[in-house]
């Protein structure tokens, strides 16, 4: 936790992050505009995700963090997943 | 990080962790998460059934107010974090004018959402309305989940400028300090959960189509 607490990030590192989130949303509204059917949607979470991961790695600072706070992320996550894997498997195969 | 964090655990004493003033905020943001996440769960389930539907009235939404929006909100969290570095740097009159600038663009995105929700309501596009009650139903189901999940979403991000609001007037005091920062973090974090929830939405109802 020490590391967390004492790391500042530079304005610089934010700007580069800040710089990658505006292209990545270019992408994605170009990539929506050539059609790719089935993919379009895959793709769009895909970028969507690779934002998020971004904002929640750098503006939210978790690279930064301990072990506790990043495994709790990531079983929320899992938490998620799961749930919507479930129903998936029930709305598909029904 | 032990010896300082355990004063003022003492009974009838404040509580002023860091750590725990930290996990707190992740503990509520994860409960925000899976909140959320039984939208979009609700979303893709409808999605997949009447994907057809889906198709047809998501080509209504406005890609640009959505695209600004979206540079909009990516932009205000930027400009979130930039305030916690500063602050933290001894800077508190530029984090106080990055926490401005931060709640004005929060500003800007209610705004553009109320002529884009306004646009709809005039042209007829609204639960209940004579024209929904004449759609499909899963076209009725894609804007019934538009108005909940933008809807919640905008309630968060009115919240967030509130919170961020508190906080601009506690960095000019100098409560909040390079010493004592954490409030500012949290509500940064909070902000960019918002900002996160977003980073989802703008795809899912505007560009997929």
């Amino acid at each position: 936790m020490e590391d967390a607490r004492s790391h500042i990030t530079g304005y610089k590192t934010y700007a580069y992050i800040w710089a990658c989130l505006l292209l990545l949303t270019g992408l994605t509204v170009t990539v929506a505009k050539i059609n790719f059917t089935g993919f379009s949607v895959l793709i769009c979470l895909v970028i969507a995700s690779i934002k998020a991961l971004l904002v929640l790695m750098f503006f939210m600072h978790v690279r930064y963090e301990g072990a506790f706070l990043k495994g709790v992320i990531l079983l929320t996550i899992f938490t998620l997943t799961a749930m919507i894997g479930l129903t998936f498997s029930d709305v598909w195969y029904r | 990080m032990a010896e300082k964090e355990m004063t003022g655990s003492k009974d009838g004493e404040k509580h002023t962790g860091y750590t725990g003033a930290k996990f707190g905020m992740w503990f509520f943001l994860m409960t925000e998460l899976i909140f959320f996440g039984g939208l979009f769960l609700l979303y893709s389930v409808y999605r997949s059934t009447y994907a057809a539907d889906f198709h047809i009235a998501a080509l209504d939404e406005n890609i640009v107010i959505g695209s600004v929006n979206t540079v909009i909100l990516i932009t205000s969290s930027f400009t979130m974090a930039l305030s916690i570095s500063a602050v933290r740097k001894g800077d508190n009159r530029l984090s106080a004018w990055l926490q401005a600038g931060t709640i004005a663009m929060g500003c800007v995105f209610l705004v553009n959402k109320y002529f884009e929700w306004g646009d709809k309501i005039g042209r007829g596009i609204y639960p209940n309305s004579t024209l929904m009650m004449q759609k499909k139903k899963g076209e009725m189901l894609f804007y019934s989940l538009y108005y909940v999940m933008t809807g919640i979403h905008a309630l968060h991000v009115i919240i967030g400028i509130g919170v961020i609001g508190a906080m601009l007037l506690l960095t000019r005091s100098g409560a909040i300090n390079s010493g004592s920062f954490v409030k500012l973090e949290n509500t940064g974090l909070y902000w960019h959960f918002v900002d996160m929830v977003w980073i989802y939405l703008f795809p899912l109802f505007y560009l997929v189509t």
